[in-house]
């Protein structure tokens, strides 16, 4: 299996790892069943994501992926927040071997997950702006 | 990337060609490169370096040199064993195979390829501790078993299973008993005489002799068909132009493989055993698979929240190589077939780490190993969701 320089980059030195204690909204996707979990969370100011933490139980490439997720949407709006796809963060690293894209597929849901709960706290159905979140199986 | 040191932890995987072994290639390759076919000088040179090898890797298991067969490797030998006797066997309405819920991949897929020509398979619970029960064997023997094929020590979780019982029972029921040996020769002392055994797989590349190598024992009296059709090699048995440079090397292999197997072993035991109370310090570590029947270089522990194949990353970042049961090293997802045998959640399954060593690892590995070790333990659990939880006692 080869991990493209980026992902072992991102892998050994991960950016946004932790939590936030007053977190806006928090979201986590995954199971330990299946090695990989992923939980995100989101400070928001001005309808932006103002902070982004995550923590991540999973492979090289679970953790690669959350943390270039979480660059990826770092001071942006939550709409394009939202439009963060798994395809995108495969692309920002360079590529991923095919039996890992469902960890770009966890992050990408993750923060989905994240967004979904900070609307929920405000008392606003995210279903019709967030989506569904995927439950990602891990048994092909 | 700056590696300061190197610490091959990863002996039950492959291991280096020693410089015996390739010193008694080299000669093979461009001096006596004929084919051993032949009639000339050369090639009656190549065939008596192949009667040489044969004899020493007769010597080392306890059988006759005419009662080894080289082949590919231990995959081949396994495929060879199982289909072959099988086949022989099928024919007299003897359709059923008895093997554990842990072999290698390369017995695991035979037989479950075998299942779908309509052969009856019983896979044999391994408990807890990874060691197939004698009783167990003699209770699920039928009118038509053809075999029992039980691995010698598990490549996992380096269990060694209770072999010489196994065979005494097959012995006595009239049924054939194959081992997969390919973890355990050198390792362990083995005698296909005195265990019963029928055959018996073998691997070069465990044992400091190339890749691409390997022996099938077969003893005498039981013929099974051919699994490689062609030329009249190996008494007709398996066809292809002898690998004669492998040969040899395999040959020199498993002579030093056996030789001082003991004093080896208990320089190996010593530096597993340290291995195994320094890493069990780690809070919510445990070990898998049986502590006193283990071989004497696997360590094969499960850390909880953290993730196997990040584990590897991070230890070969600091020139660790390592391996794991966890799903990602495989290419699969689901974590080791192994370590679920043995009862373990999938979650800590997906968490295991296997450090195997050997007699040239030293003790400086050893203490690197559990210096780098509890370190990168920690940082993973540090960001882990799935630790967090199991310390505020919300995971069950």
């Amino acid at each position: 299996m080869e991990y493209s320089d980026k992902v072992l980059e991102h892998f050994s030195n991960p950016r946004n790892v932790g939590e936030i204690p007053d977190a806006d909204g928090v979201g986590e996707v995954g199971s330990p069943a299946c090695g990989d979990i992923m939980k995100m969370y989101i400070k928001v100011k001005d309808g932006k994501i103002d902070d982004v933490k995550f923590k991540t139980f999973g492979c090289g490439a679970a953790i690669a992926t959350s943390s270039m997720a979480t660059e990826l949407i770092k001071g942006k709006p939550l709409e394009e927040a939202l439009k963060l796809t798994n395809k995108a963060v495969v692309e920002a690293l360079e590529g991923l071997p095919p039996v890992k894209i469902h960890c770009s597929v966890l992050a990408e849901q993750a923060i989905k997950a994240a967004i979904s709960d900070y609307y929920t706290r405000l008392g606003i159905d995210p279903l019709p702006i967030v989506g569904p979140i995927q439950d990602t199986h891990c048994h092909a | 990337m700056s590696m300061e040191r190197f610490v091959y932890a990863d002996n039950a995987a492959t291991t280096p060609v020693s410089e015996t072994v390739l010193n008694a290639m080299l000669p093979y390759f461009r001096e006596e490169y004929g084919n051993a076919s032949s009639i000339y000088r050369k090639g009656r040179d190549a065939a008596k370096a192949i009667r040489l090898a044969r004899e020493k890797v007769a010597k080392g298991i306890g059988a006759r040199p005419e009662e080894i067969f080289f082949t590919s490797g231990g995959s081949e030998a396994d495929n060879w064993a199982i289909k072959g006797v099988v086949q022989a066997l099928a024919k007299k309405g003897k359709k059923h195979i008895i093997t554990s819920a842990f072999e290698h991949h390369a017995v695991l897929h035979v037989c479950e390829s075998l299942e779908k020509e309509g052969i009856d398979v019983t896979y044999l619970s391994v408990g807890p501790l990874g060691i197939v029960k004698p009783e167990d064997v003699a209770a699920a023997i039928r009118e038509d078993t053809a075999l029992v094929t039980i691995m010698y020590a598990n490549n996992e979780i380096g269990t060694i299973q209770p072999i010489a019982e196994i065979g005494k029972i097959c012995r006595e029921k009239g049924v054939l008993f194959h081992t997969d040996a390919v973890q355990a020769l050198g390792n362990v002392e083995i005698d296909v005489t005195a265990q019963n055994i029928d055959l018996l797989s073998m691997s070069g590349h465990k044992i400091h002799a190339p890749k691409g190598i390997g022996a099938l024992y077969i003893r005498k009296g039981i013929r099974i068909p051919n699994l490689i059709h062609g030329g009249g090699q190996e008494g007709g048995h398996r066809a292809g132009t002898e690998n004669v440079p492998s040969i040899v090397g395999l040959g020199v292999a498993v002579e030093e493989a056996v030789k001082d197997i003991e004093q080896r072993a208990a320089k190996t035991r010593k530096m597993r055993d340290r291995l195994i109370d320094e890493i069990l310090k780690i809070p919510r570590t445990r070990l898998n698979g049986d502590r006193e029947h283990r071989l004497p270089g696997n360590v094969n522990v499960s850390f909880e929240g953290v993730e196997g194949e990040s584990l590897l990353l991070k230890l070969d970042m600091k020139g660790i190589a390592a391996s794991s049961g966890s799903a990602c090293t495989s290419g699969s997802l689901d974590p080791s077939h192994v370590l679920l045998a043995i009862g373990l959640e999938p979650e800590v399954a997906h968490g295991s780490l296997r450090l195997s060593i050997n007699d040239l690892t030293t003790e400086e590995d050893v203490d690197y190993i559990l210096q780098v070790l509890p370190t990168v333990v920690e940082e993973l659990r540090a960001m882990s969701p799935l630790w967090e939880k199991i310390v505020k006692g919300e995971h069950q």
